[in-house]
């Protein structure tokens, strides 16, 4: 038999606010997390837009040993997973008795990459780069960290999906459960913050060059959008069976009914309609519900003119002339590339749970696509009791989740 | 070339391994167990091997570090190898 599979905690480190009381807020009032960094200018970025965040001082909370091996995202996937176990009660003593996994989205640690190899450059000698390099190097960066310093016992791994990997990881672990195999698993999306990794993505030309006025540059479906702001953090969920829950007695934010995925088989970059519709309708139909129940949908959208047109379709062609709301986080967060599918479920679970849709900022004018459907600009004060959350990646990857409130 | 004090490389060398390892100086006497007292694991001394490079320019091998149990034994190992002895 299924189990169901239940949401006992969530943390976030995002340029919204290092904890969720104060992502709450930014999201409530519509408060931009997009600055601009001169250094990327200096660099030679076409764009020098990005997320604003600090790194956190790990030193008094993580041993030397511990730290050593962690990228900057691992930093941040630490604090919104400690936030996260204390949201769900779980404590050392709990970690310690139980097989727990852990699996995240994550598809670069470039920074560590890079500066590796110019040590390596300079001194021309391998034994002098260090034991933290190649763990900080690997895509599995975040998990090798994390079940160690948590002592985890269960799965492991990394999910590597592009701008899906974080949603994907949720959908997985939620198999996992699911289908008995895991009874807790730790989920989420990490995502780098630096020059590093996105200087070829800058190279495509697809960021917005509104250096001017940086917290208007990201305008998810806006007529005038002119494209992405990189951004990143990291953002944690406990997804355990409900049974698990039920028995140590664990709040119970909310029920993960469904994980639909899909993709393009079409180009490496540009969206289409096709592969986003059926990732949509997957999830739906897997999660047992009628398009009906949907209150809230939190759009992939990252304000690229063709992206965000393309999933506009797709979520018409599911949802028609209901006027579900709608809005794309991304307005405030920037495109959190890795980490947003994991985020976009923590700011909805935020939602959800203080009853309003936070708003679509910058939506000024629509275009025929954004037109059909019932976004806004201002935050809504209003109950969700389901919510649906789209995650799309290079590649075509599609993923899609859809969580309900537990009643 | 100045020929360097055994004390100034006593000094730098109790400084560099307080601040990597994050032990306190005081933790540092002569004759304390280095492995011990720093909580030295295998990937800790590919981590030494880096910082005596960075300040003393030279290289030390897995071998090297069989020989040496003290600080003192590890003070007088770098003392000898940068006056050339």
């Amino acid at each position: 038999m299924d189990n169901r599979v239940v949401i006992t905690g969530y943390g976030i480190y995002s340029c919204l606010g290092d904890n969720v009381e104060t992502v709450r807020n930014s999201l409530y009032k519509g408060i931009s997390g997009i600055g601009l960094d001169k250094e990327r200018k200096e660099k030679g970025f076409r764009s020098g837009l990005t997320g604003i965040l600090s790194r956190p001082d790990l030193k008094t909370l993580l041993k030397r040993r511990q730290r050593i091996g962690m990228a900057e995202e691992g930093e941040y996937a630490y604090m919104s997973t400690l936030e996260a176990f204390k949201m769900a009660g779980i404590d050392e003593q709990y970690l310690d008795e139980h097989e727990i996994g852990i699996l995240f989205g994550n598809d670069t640690s470039a920074r560590a990459v890079i500066e590796g190899h110019e040590l390596f450059m300079e001194k021309k000698d391998t034994s002098l780069l260090g034991s933290g390099t190649i763990f900080q190097s690997m895509n599995s960066t975040v998990t090798m960290n994390l079940s160690t310093i948590f002592r985890l016992k269960g799965a492991n791994m990394t999910i590597s999906a592009a701008c899906a990997s974080g949603s994907n990881a949720i959908g997985l672990g939620y198999i996992l459960i699911k289908h008995g195999l895991q009874s807790h698993v730790v989920v989420g999306g990490a995502q780098e913050v630096n020059y590093h990794s996105m200087s070829s993505f800058d190279g495509l030309g697809t960021f917005s060059i509104r250096e001017d006025d940086p917290a208007s540059a990201s305008r998810p479906f806006d007529r005038d959008r002119d494209g992405l702001i990189p951004s990143g953090g990291a953002a944690s969920l406990i997804l355990e069976s409900y049974d698990s829950a039920v028995k140590r007695g664990a709040k119970i934010l909310g029920e993960v009914m469904g994980y639909g995925f899909s993709s393009n088989g079409d180009h490496i970059s540009n969206s289409n309609v096709d592969g986003p519709t059926r990732s949509i309708n997957n999830a739906i139909k897997l999660s047992g519900i009628n398009v009906d129940e949907i209150d809230y949908i939190n759009a992939h959208a990252t304000s690229t003119p063709n992206g965000d047109a393309s999933e506009a379709q797709a979520i018409y062609n599911v949802i028609g002339d209901r006027k579900i709301p709608v809005s794309s986080t991304k307005s405030m967060t920037g495109h959190e590339c890795w980490m947003a599918g994991a985020s976009e479920i923590v700011y909805s679970m935020i939602m959800m749970k203080h009853d309003f849709v936070a708003p679509n900022i910058n939506f000024e004018n629509p275009d025929e696509h954004s037109a059909k459907l019932n976004i806004s600009a201002h935050s809504i004060d209003q109950k969700i009791n389901l919510f649906l959350s789209n995650s799309f990646g290079f590649g075509g990857t599609n993923s899609s989740l859809i969580v309900r409130n537990i009643i | 070339m100045l020929e360097v004090k055994y004390t100034d490389v006593v000094e730098k060398i109790n400084v560099f391994l307080s601040e990597e390892f994050e032990v306190d100086k005081s933790q540092i006497t002569a004759d304390g167990n280095m492995k011990e007292i720093l909580d030295l694991d295998s990937l800790d001394y590919v981590d030494l091997v880096v910082v005596i490079e960075n300040n003393f320019g030279i290289k030390l091998n897995s071998e090297d570090f069989s020989r040496i149990q003290t600080f003192e034994d590890f003070y007088n190992y770098i003392n000898n190898r940068i006056s050339g002895k």
